[in-house]
């Protein structure tokens, strides 16, 4: 072990998903000399995905092959700031991935485009509901950029992860039967939508029958052979349900390895370095510039990698934990509300409904792609009179037939032992024959759910933990039993023999042993006012003007869609203002 | 991957012999559910980490989590002991894939599991800890109990009311559940769901991983049946 000093770059990238492989591709085509530090090992199709291993539930989902290696960190979880905050020992309720791809190797695949009014929530619902309505603990905030600026970036986004969908309104034409409450776009998907298992369209003939507008899930699972504009290629879909925890076997899943990484290795001005564990990003006497980062590589060496810019690009929370531990910023304070770093932690709200069916009814819920299905948007984000409901935000509501597996197992009639006889025969009898439906449903950010640095707890290199303090309020109560309330007509339609009906009750705590979804966000937030957002609307640092800090941290509130298409997005939108405005003229993008 | 080459001639002779007991005969006594003879004649596998009496208590207490009977498979019959046992040695069985650093604190049961205990701790110390407190009960090894009284015991311990330290009995029960769950339904490589017969049971094709075809077929029933990564060579 040395302390060791690399050749200066232009660039230093954080992380090697989603994010930091699109900031990858746009710097190095702006000509700048990049590094990319992953804290993971190598990763790719082959091995990880190779057939037949990958088709192995245990190894996998179960013991957490490409998600984040807790023996050596994690973070510490507590429901209230008085609390003591606990590990989060086993993962259950979110699977943080590691490792070349991050979590994009391991997603699903559902891709979506964050709605025009969710981008401006707080003057929307203030002009639609008037200022009362936004109680004073959800500090809501809007965004700082437009459906209209990041357009584009939304439609570059889907050409490069090949998505399969149908578009509603292309240029202000009516296309087809898409999402009726779907924003103009300027391009079609690029691949026509995948095909419905049974279960998408016992959802979709259900949704209509009650007055709904069920449409396909737009997906990064290619439903056609596709090349993207980076020259990667894809591979129809073969909906083997192997895609969330796992690696597409087939190249028909979007990744950061399938999908770009392939061009970025041709790139002579690109390195990517694989289990450097980033430690902190030096700043210089001011506090204002950034010099480089300071990483941990595989043999225990401190290594410094001085950059002119540093892409800030780890997982949603994790981005907030490295300007916590870079003291870059001021922390958040619960109790002042003042404070930026680790502001508005949100997540999602999943609420269930299984419907049953006979036995000469098969559903085949081992069939599916994890962006696959079928949804309804008409109670997701403003789509519906929030007036007389006393809640905020909404949710998409869907049968998202991703391939149940057995060790976790498919949904049970109520009341059904967890084991000895009854327990084997209920399995045996309602794996093949249910449909299992959800409410996707936005989380708003609430004063007391924020993250800071765990006092105890340290993870392999000494480091305090990340503490996440978060629980459920009284907004999301509300809304997960309107939302399971209006799913029920769609699953009642289905005249199945039975359901069973999974929503939070009021005062339930979040509980970090069940699967809610590993969609977090906030804690870096971007924004219009430098003392209520840590990133200006290009995700540009307000205190460090050579900093850009992408990823779901940046939103401001928890959405109802799944955030990588937003992600994505948002990070061409960043990438443009650095390549466009920032190199030429370094310095803050947005005044102070 | 772990070796599973042994052969379990006797365990299959005896299985081909309880095949012609008529089924609805099947549950409870009629089958060696468990009992010492039953989890000894496991000869053909010797356990690597499981004492003897350890084996029998795995044995005993899986056989009632998943009962043989005229529905499908027991987790006896399909070695979801054996693939507990190999479990236990690799970095699982050892709480690698788990954050263990300290202190570790009482807290809400939502905030998950807080216990210094890896894996193959709260098998060891939860199994003497439980015949522990059996024995105090009902005179007797959990092994020795009925098929009715396991049972009870279970039941008990499933709603933490089987006094034992330092693993609870409730949080006992639930690692073997998950491992019995893990043994019955995973790919055979690992050990457990012999012949696939849990996949049969239920219908998953295993890692078939093409459906291509068979995308919707409109409520009809797939047709194949399921293939293991064992099958493709590996």
């Amino acid at each position: 072990m040395a302390d060791l000093t690399m050749p200066h770059v232009d660039a230093v990238i954080i992380g090697f998903g989603w994010t930091g492989a699109i900031m990858a591709k746009e710097l190095t085509q702006a000509g700048l000399k990049v590094v990319a530090l992953e804290r993971g090992p190598n990763r790719d199709t082959y091995p990880q995905g190779a057939y037949p291993t990958s088709i192995d539930e245990l190894t996998y989902n179960t013991r957490s092959k490409l998600f984040q290696d807790m023996s050596k960190s994690t973070l510490t979880i507590r429901h209230k700031p008085s609390d003591q905050a606990v590990p989060y020992r086993q993962l259950a309720a979110f699977l943080p991935g590691t490792g070349v791809g991050g979590a994009g190797l391991h997603w699903s695949g559902c891709h979506w485009r964050v709605t025009p009014e969710e981008l401006k929530i707080r003057s929307h619902y203030e002009e639609r509901y008037g200022k009362a309505f936004i109680p004073d603990e959800i500090p809501l905030q809007d965004w700082g950029v437009s459906y209209e600026e990041l357009e584009p970036h939304f439609s570059f986004a889907e050409q490069v992860f090949g998505t399969s969908g149908q578009a509603y309104k292309v240029n202000g034409e009516i296309v087809g039967p898409g999402n009726p409450f779907d924003a103009d776009r300027s391009t079609p998907f690029p691949l026509p939508p995948m095909k419905n298992p049974y279960s998408a369209e016992l959802f979709k003939q259900a949704a209509t029958e009650v007055g709904y507008h069920p449409f396909s899930i737009p997906a990064a699972n290619a439903s056609g052979v596709y090349t993207n504009p980076y020259g990667c290629q894809m591979a129809p879909c073969t909906f083997c349900g192997f895609c969330s925890g796992y690696a597409c076997y087939n190249y028909s899943k979007a990744s950061p390895n399938v999908n770009i990484l392939p061009a970025l290795r041709q790139v002579p001005n690109f390195e990517l370095r694989a289990k450097c564990d980033v430690v902190l990003i030096e700043t210089d006497s001011t506090g204002t510039k950034a010099t480089g980062v300071i990483y941990v590589d595989e043999k225990g060496n401190r290594v410094t990698q001085p950059a002119d810019l540093v892409i800030l690009g780890a997982f949603a929370y994790n981005n907030a934990y490295m300007m916590l531990l870079s003291k870059i910023g001021t922390p958040y304070d619960p109790t002042t509300g003042e404070g930026t770093i680790g502001k508005n932690f949100c997540y999602q709200n999943e609420n269930s409904i299984a419907a049953f069916f006979d036995g000469d009814k098969f559903t085949n819920p081992f069939v599916g792609a994890g962006g696959n299905g079928i949804a309804c948007d008409d109670f997701n984000a403003d789509h519906f009179d929030h007036g007389p409901l006393g809640f905020i935000g909404g949710a998409p509501m869907w049968v998202n037939q991703a391939g149940t597996k057995p060790i976790g197992g498919g949904p049970l009639p109520a009341g059904t032992p967890s084991w000895g006889s009854a327990w084997k025969k209920a399995v045996k009898d309602n794996y093949t024959h249910v449909v299992s439906m959800n409410a996707h449903g936005t989380n708003m950010p609430d004063r007391e759910n924020y993250l800071d640095l765990d006092p105890d707890y340290t993870d392999y290199l000494g480091r305090p933990l990340l503490r996440l303090t978060f629980n459920w309020h009284d907004n999301d109560y509300k809304m997960a039993n309107f939302m399971v309330d209006k799913m029920g007509a769609i699953a009642k339609a289905m005249n199945p023999k039975a359901m069973k009906v999974s929503a939070k009750k009021p005062g339930e705590p979040f509980d970090t042993r069940h699967y809610q979804t590993t969609h977090m966000g906030g804690g870096v937030i971007m924004g219009t006012d430098p003392t209520k957002s840590a990133v200006n609307r290009y995700l540009q640092s307000w205190d460090v003007s050579n900093l850009f800090v992408v990823g779901s941290s940046a939103f401001p509130q928890g959405l109802g869609y799944n955030p990588t298409g937003t992600v994505a997005a948002l990070t061409y939108w960043s990438a443009k203002a650095i390549r466009e405005q920032y190199l030429k003229n370094p310095g803050p993008l947005v005044p102070v | 991957m772990p070796d599973t080459k042994w052969t379990p001639s006797r365990r299959a002779f005896l299985l081909a012999t309880v095949a012609t007991i008529p089924a609805v005969t099947l549950s409870g006594s009629l089958l060696p559910s468990g009992s010492k003879a039953f989890a000894a004649d496991q000869a053909g596998y010797t356990p690597v980490f499981f004492t003897q009496s350890e084996w029998a208590f795995v044995n005993a207490f899986v056989d009632r989590l998943i009962p043989a009977d005229a529905e499908g498979p027991g987790a006896l019959e399909l070695n979801v002991p054996v693939f507990i046992d190999l479990q236990m040695g690799l970095p699982y069985g050892y709480g690698k894939l788990w954050y263990m650093g300290g202190p570790f604190r009482t807290a809400a049961p939502s905030l998950g599991y807080q216990l210094p205990y890896a894996p193959r701790d709260i098998y060891r110390n939860g199994i003497a800890a439980a015949e522990q407190a059996i024995q105090q009960a009902y005179g007797k090894s959990f092994t020795d109990l009925d098929a009715t009284t396991r049972d009870e015991v279970i039941a008990h311990m499933q709603k933490g009311k089987l006094a034992m330290a330092p693993v609870p009995s409730d949080m006992f029960f639930g690692q073997i559940l998950q491992n019995t769950h893990e043994g019955y339904f995973s790919d055979p490589v690992h050990g457990g769901n012999l012949g696939m017969g849990a996949w049969k049971m239920i219908g998953f094709p295993g890692a078939r991983a093409d459906y291509t075809d068979w995308i919707n077929q409109n409520g009809a029933q797939y047709p194949y049946g399921p293939v293991s990564i064992k099958d493709q060579g590996i």
